[in-house]
């Protein structure tokens, strides 16, 4: 067991230094990566792949770990990307050095996505299944509309904000510098990553995972698993508004499209794709969405595609239209995702035998409950 | 006065749109516990092609709208029984990969819709009498309104006759109620599954066609938009009743336009508070009677 663990952090540990490396070398992979990585284009794709897998990670904890179905954790990126940005931009001073404001204003979103979280986690957690999914796809409908209004001329409406270099050190701004972004959207990555072992290991995360399991064996046992389950949420909102943070740095600013229902729905997509129930699932989906995102979109707009006929040029040059069938397809037919596969052979059982595993079992429990307390009532 | 009866007849006529895409919605859901997040996409595909056809059989005329209605009935059933077919009853009973597929669906088919038709909303052209409008009591009511509430109310009688004197309205009807005892009755609801798709994607399709009478273009987007607040006037009204869908439906819709007339443009807000103020006094909806 401690050897598995010490090999655990040893590959941990090459996987970050290399991730760090990235931009002082000349690597180039071809169809996967727009450039070499010490290229600025490059480095921007990965820090916001980063930022995703980062995003992905902390919905693994609400929706893999705590098997809540929630539709509406981008509220939470939103809200760590809106509030940085419209505390740099309108409440701070100009005056502050940029460096302190950035600080001041990091301290304060981070109170901001923390109230946010716990009141919207303790409202929306009193209901269970498909109730809490719809109750969180209402309140992150209930943002997304504040937020495209314009509210208090604070959001700036379809626009969104965007921070000018004078708000931001300069070492964080233009072309040049823009490998200490991706490397703070790294150190975003690792933080996120280390918080969700964190949880996950502790009392908490196991009283969490047995919640999924089984919610009446919990209780018989004297265990809370409202309160609980609200630990796990706000830690997962927290962590979804760091993420925003990084990307309000990355793009230097937030448009209305993070709090949409849409973006919820992708960041489903991701961790499904990356395998439910996996902490690198969550990671390598986040990875892989974004980069065939990119990959499509370039696609879309080569001689290749524009030489075929209609037919197949329309849905090819769409790179949602792919994804979306891509995910049908892995629901359907690998429903561990990449995690889940790659688990399985790992274990060298022949795939599809051990269906039970995994996210598939992680997946069937989320919704199990409340319908077992339906047939009850009849 | 004439504000009122206006804002209140608007809204019955936008709550007649919702409640051909909360209908489908709610019976599915009752019937399956599958929330369909492809409703909005059959919608969408219903108005689309329903305008293709109407404008080649008569821009502008009855019988193009009417040929155009047709056509959104009949392609909304016909995706909403494929996508039952293909995907859904492949994992029967493991709803959350159900739910899942219909979200893929839904924007995979949305993109789709895109790249044929663009992102842009195309006008449409009306029926000349129905961009005039009719007095009533002083207040000037835009006639579209009228075919709105028409056609909605055809629908919902229709749906329930066919629910309370056929036969598969019957075993609809008993499987919302329990579907383990149906099925241990010997009866195959796998059939009922199929015509619950069928109706619902028809409703919904029609629905596109009244959508683009309504807002006066048809777009890629627009079942999308509305599927959210079909989902409220859903969960509202109670998961898996008729008549809850039917009467959330106008009251989310007046209580919209009420608050966005009177309380500057807050509608979507307020509808939103009141899903979430519903849903923590009862959990269950207006009208539903399961759900924990």
């Amino acid at each position: 067991m401690i050897t598995s663990q010490r090999i655990t952090y040893a590959v941990f540990a090459v996987l970050v230094t290399v991730a760090a490396l990235l931009p002082k070398l000349n690597l180039n992979i071809p169809g996967v990566l727009p450039g070499p990585t010490y290229t600025p284009g490059t480095q921007q794709v990965l820090a916001y792949a980063f930022l995703i897998a980062a995003l992905a990670l902390s919905y693994h904890l609400v929706f893999g770990l705590a098997g809540m179905l929630s539709f509406g954790h981008a509220m939470f990126f939103g809200a760590g990307a809106y509030g940085l940005a419209i505390i740099l931009k309108r409440l701070l001073p100009a005056e502050l050095p940029s460096g302190v404001a950035l600080l001041i204003a990091v301290a304060f979103t981070f109170v901001l996505a923390f109230v946010v979280a716990l009141g919207v986690g303790a409202l929306a957690l009193r209901v269970t299944g498909i109730t809490f999914a719809m109750v969180t796809l209402a309140c992150a409908q209930a943002m997304n509309v504040l937020v495209r209004r314009n509210t208090g001329g604070l959001t700036g409406g379809e626009e969104g904000v965007s921070i000018t270099s004078a708000m931001v050190p300069s070492a964080l701004i233009g072309v040049r510098n823009s490998v200490n972004l991706y490397w703070i959207a790294l150190a975003i990555l690792v933080i996120v990553y280390l918080a969700t072992v964190w949880v996950e290991s502790s009392r908490v995360g196991h009283v969490a995972a047995a919640a999924r399991e089984n919610e009446l064996r919990v209780r018989v046992i004297g265990l809370r698993p409202y309160t609980v389950r609200l630990f796990v949420f706000t830690a997962a909102g927290v962590l979804a508004a760091i993420a925003g943070m990084g990307m309000v740095l990355l793009q230097s600013g937030t448009t209305p499209r993070v709090t949409s229902a849409d973006f919820t729905l992708t960041l489903l997509v991701i961790v499904v794709l990356g395998g439910v129930g996996f902490r690198w699932g969550a990671i390598v989906g986040g990875l892989v969405y974004t980069l065939l995102d990119k990959r499509l979109s370039d696609l879309a707009s080569s001689s290749l595609i524009e030489s075929l006929p209609s037919v197949l040029r329309v849905p090819l040059s769409e790179p949602v239209f792919i994804l979306g069938m891509i995910f049908v397809l892995i629901v359907m037919f690998l429903p561990g995702g990449i995690a889940g596969v790659a688990d399985r052979l790992r274990r060298g059982a022949p795939a599809g035998s051990s269906l039970e595993e995994a996210g598939e079992a992680n997946a069937d429990t989320v919704l199990a409950e409340p319908e077992e307390s339906t047939h009850e009532h009849q | 006065m004439s504000t009122v009866i206006l804002l209140l007849l608007t809204g019955v006529g936008l709550g007649a749109l919702y409640f051909l895409v909360a209908s489908g919605l709610s019976l599915i859901y009752g019937l399956m516990h599958v929330l369909n997040f492809a409703h909005g996409a059959f919608l969408t595909l219903g108005g689309l092609l329903g305008w293709e056809v109407g404008r080649r059989v008569g821009d502008g005329t009855w019988t193009g709208l009417v040929a155009s209605m047709i056509t959104g009935l009949i392609v909304g059933a016909l995706f909403a029984v494929v996508t039952e077919l293909l995907f859904i009853r492949r994992l029967y009973n493991r709803h959350i990969e159900q739910v899942l597929v219909t979200v893929g669906l839904g924007l995979a088919a949305v993109a789709l819709f895109e790249g044929i038709w663009g992102t842009d909303p195309i006008i449409t052209n009306k029926v000349p009498w129905l961009r005039q409008t009719t007095t009533v009591l002083g207040a000037r009511i835009p006639n579209h309104i009228w075919l709105l509430i028409v056609v909605a109310g055809l629908v919902l009688l229709a749906i329930v006759a066919f629910l309370r004197y056929t036969r598969y309205g019957l075993i609809i009807r008993a499987g919302v109620e329990n579907r383990t005892m149906v099925t241990a009755l010997g009866i195959d609801v796998r059939t009922s599954f199929t015509l619950v798709f069928a109706i619902g994607g028809a409703a919904a399709g029609l629905g596109g066609v009244l959508a683009s009478v309504y807002y006066g273009n048809v777009s890629a987007h627009q079942g999308t938009s509305m599927l959210i607040y079909a989902f409220i006037v859903t969960v509202i009204g109670g998961l898996g009743s008729l008549t809850g869908a039917a009467v959330a439906s106008v009251l989310v819709a007046v209580l919209q336009q009420l608050a966005n007339f009177y309380l500057g443009g807050t509608g979507d807000l307020i509808i939103v508070l009141a899903l979430a103020g519903v849903l923590l006094v009862r959990p269950s909806g207006l009208m539903g009677r399961k759900l924990a």
